[in-house]
């Protein structure tokens, strides 16, 4: 059964939001890209290609741990995700293999990428290298500043990082920066997006390519649960791939409860914060039509959250119309409360993990799930990035 | 309805349109610098109206788009001074150029409304899709008597420009090449020999300007060669960005363009 929660229409919609949304410039690219990326998708070869990446070089399938101290504080069955124990360190990685090899097989020569937190920008460029390939990675002077391991990293990779310098200079601006090169490199480069956000193809090509996250849980939670569906599943949103990843084949299957948590910054109503689903209205932001934090007269405003990755003023069409049409249920949660749950899970369960995903542990405490339970949280990234940060935090952490 | 910008193409020769954001370097520039570029020889007005995030923008437009949201500039202000601005101007076409998101909270039928109420003849919203635009606004915009102007690039299919020029009855804006506005690398000349020639061999219904990296005198008189005129926006801004005087900045920076 297909159902609209997966599949966009033809023209990128997910109930009002999505499309394509782009100057003349960029339409070419985007044409090329849309009608072929189903294509390229179910080709066998790239099938083949696909699965040998994910499991010999990114580390797939990753573990679905049992987190038996956390489901005790919580009194409820949890299980992590293991998405930190692929190779760059997150999920972004299984989008990034599967863009460069379209990108491949679309002609392209040359790589650019946004990043907020880096580990975007970390996994096009590891992909770049392994292929051989010229990257390109624009992100934000602030976000250069506060997640300076992962630009060494890119730049030990061979990548070379060009620096956003205008707006807030995070993650809207470093996106900015992007598209304008792919205006100016109109015919070699590809734009490897690192969520899904952006025109329609992006936002399915990407959902489908982290899509894998939820097949693996599927067989996973059969394995160790008897049954494939969990009560809930639990993810951040910035711009909200690991969810998309994470939800995807629980889509259609309604008695799984999808939480959506996004960044509330110093929270909600304090003028800096990044949660789009409370603040935002429906508007055009990077080619699509989402929700976006925006003023009354459409220009888009500056979000805010410590967290680099959830620093973004919009969210993908999918979650978009997954909130709009209830199907998912979105949280909000502050630095505060994302930083105890990063010594929660570091003192429980060994496991540090990264800022992002930090608030979706954190809602934990606010989703009623009983002893029977069955939560299953996207452990999106691990935590070696946020380190300089967590540093800097220590009061709040112990 | 009168026409302006069908009079305009119609009565002259190498049109040259002026774009400006509005609302910089002050506020209130917007109608003293349209008087100044008028007076020196400027046929078409094109008035940015800025956007926090514009994405076909290279800096120098970018920076004063920021700069003119800080000084206030929103549509409801834009509006007002384009009241006065068409009774200044009668004769001129005045284009408004931006981005679909403010026009969107504006309000589609609301802003074509108001624009067309001041004296606006046409719009240039680079990411309104041509599909939404055939489907939903085509008839709006002639409801009201607006003009859509389309974008071509290099990569523009056959098919799609034949499209564009049906769907339009104002002009073409043949983007000089690859890149934002205000580029500064030197295009490849004969690539763009070639692109315009093509163009110029489909004999399309509609007019045609350049745009896009287009500074000075000998950019516009490669542009007059090849079609109607040319579109100068970015080395303009640049000229105001360091005056203490806009309006006879933007009339020098027109004559030195518009000499013999």
């Amino acid at each position: 059964m297909t159902t609209s929660y997966q599949q966009p229409t033809a023209r990128g919609y997910y109930g009002e939001f999505g499309g394509a949304f782009i100057p003349e410039m960029l339409y070419p690219n985007v044409e090329e890209l849309r009608t072929r990326y189903l294509e390229i998708l179910a080709d066998p070869d790239f099938q083949i290609d696909l699965q040998h990446l994910l499991r010999d070089y990114v580390g797939r399938p990753t573990p679905l741990f049992e987190a038996k101290r956390l489901s005790e504080r919580y009194g409820t069955r949890v299980f992590l995700k293991r998405e930190d124990l692929c190779h760059t360190g997150a999920h972004k990685i299984n989008n990034t293999v599967g863009q460069i090899l379209l990108a491949q097989r679309l002609g392209k020569k040359r790589i650019i990428a946004e990043t907020g937190a880096g580990q975007h920008g970390v996994a096009t460029a590891t992909v770049c290298a392994l292929m051989g390939l010229p990257c390109v990675v624009y992100m934000g002077a602030v976000d250069i500043e506060r997640q300076a391991p992962n630009v060494a990293r890119m730049r030990l990779l061979g990548a070379e990082v060009r620096r956003a310098e205008s707006g807030s200079q995070t993650l809207k601006d470093a996106t900015n920066e992007a598209i304008r090169d792919w205006i100016a490199n109109p015919v070699d480069t590809h734009y490897i997006i690192g969520s899904v956000v952006g025109p329609h193809p992006y936002p399915d090509l990407v959902a489908r390519l982290q899509a894998v996250i939820s097949e693996e849980m599927r067989a996973q939670l059969l394995e160790k649960t008897g049954t494939e569906l969990p009560n809930f599943v639990v993810a951040c949103v910035g711009g909200g791939s690991n969810a998309a990843g994470a939800f995807y084949h629980f889509l259609d299957e309604p008695s799984v409860r999808l939480i959506a948590v996004e960044a509330a910054g110093h929270g909600i109503n304090t003028g800096h914060s990044a949660a789009t689903s409370v603040l935002g209205t429906p508007g055009i932001i990077h080619g699509s039509r989402t929700l976006l934090m925006q003023d009354e007269h459409g220009q888009i405003t500056e979000p805010y959250s410590l967290s680099a990755g959830l620093d973004y003023p919009g969210i993908g069409p999918l979650h978009a119309h997954l909130g709009a049409s209830g199907r998912a249920e979105f949280i909000s949660i502050t630095d505060d409360e994302a930083l105890k749950a990063v010594s929660e899970c570091s003192r429980l369960e060994g496991i540090i993990p990264a800022l992002e995903t930090a608030h979706a542990l954190s809602a934990l405490g606010q989703l009623g799930a009983g002893p029977d339970d069955v939560v299953v949280v996207n452990l999106s990234g691990r935590g070696d990035k946020d380190l300089e940060t967590y540093l800097k935090n220590m009061d709040k952490l112990i | 309805m009168n026409n302006r910008i069908k009079d305009a193409f119609a009565s002259k020769q190498n049109l040259l349109n002026m774009y400006y954001t509005a609302g910089f370097p002050s506020l209130h520039d917007t109608l003293p610098l349209a008087k100044a570029l008028v007076a020196a020889g400027a046929d078409i007005l094109e008035i940015g109206m800025p956007f926090s995030d514009p994405l076909a923008d290279g800096p120098v437009i970018q920076r004063s788009s920021s700069a003119a949201l800080a000084n206030g500039m929103n549509l409801p202000v834009l509006f007002g001074q384009l009241q006065e601005l068409r009774a200044a101007v009668p004769e001129t076409p005045v284009l408004l150029m931006g981005y679909l998101n403010p026009v969107l909270q504006f309000g589609m039928e609301a802003f074509l409304k108001k624009a067309a109420e001041v004296g606006v003849d046409g719009l240039i919203l680079p990411d309104l899709p041509l599909d939404e635009y055939e489907e939903m606004y085509h008839p709006m915009f002639q409801k009201y008597g607006l003009k859509a102007v389309f974008l071509i690039t290099p990569q523009t299919s056959e098919e799609r420009i034949r499209r564009l020029d049906a769907l339009s009855d104002a002009f073409l804006y043949l983007v000089s090449g690859p890149g934002t506005t205000g580029g500064t690398t030197l295009p490849d000349v004969d690539a763009q020999r070639e692109y315009f020639q093509r163009i110029t061999a489909m004999n399309l219904k509609n007019p045609r300007l350049i745009g896009f990296g287009i500074a000075d005198k000998s950019g516009f008189d490669n542009a007059c060669e090849h079609a109607d005129g040319a579109i100068i926006g970015s080395a303009l801004i640049r000229a105001l960005q360091d005056t203490d005087d806009a309006p006879a900045t933007a009339a020098n920076f027109v004559q030195g363009i518009k000499q013999a």
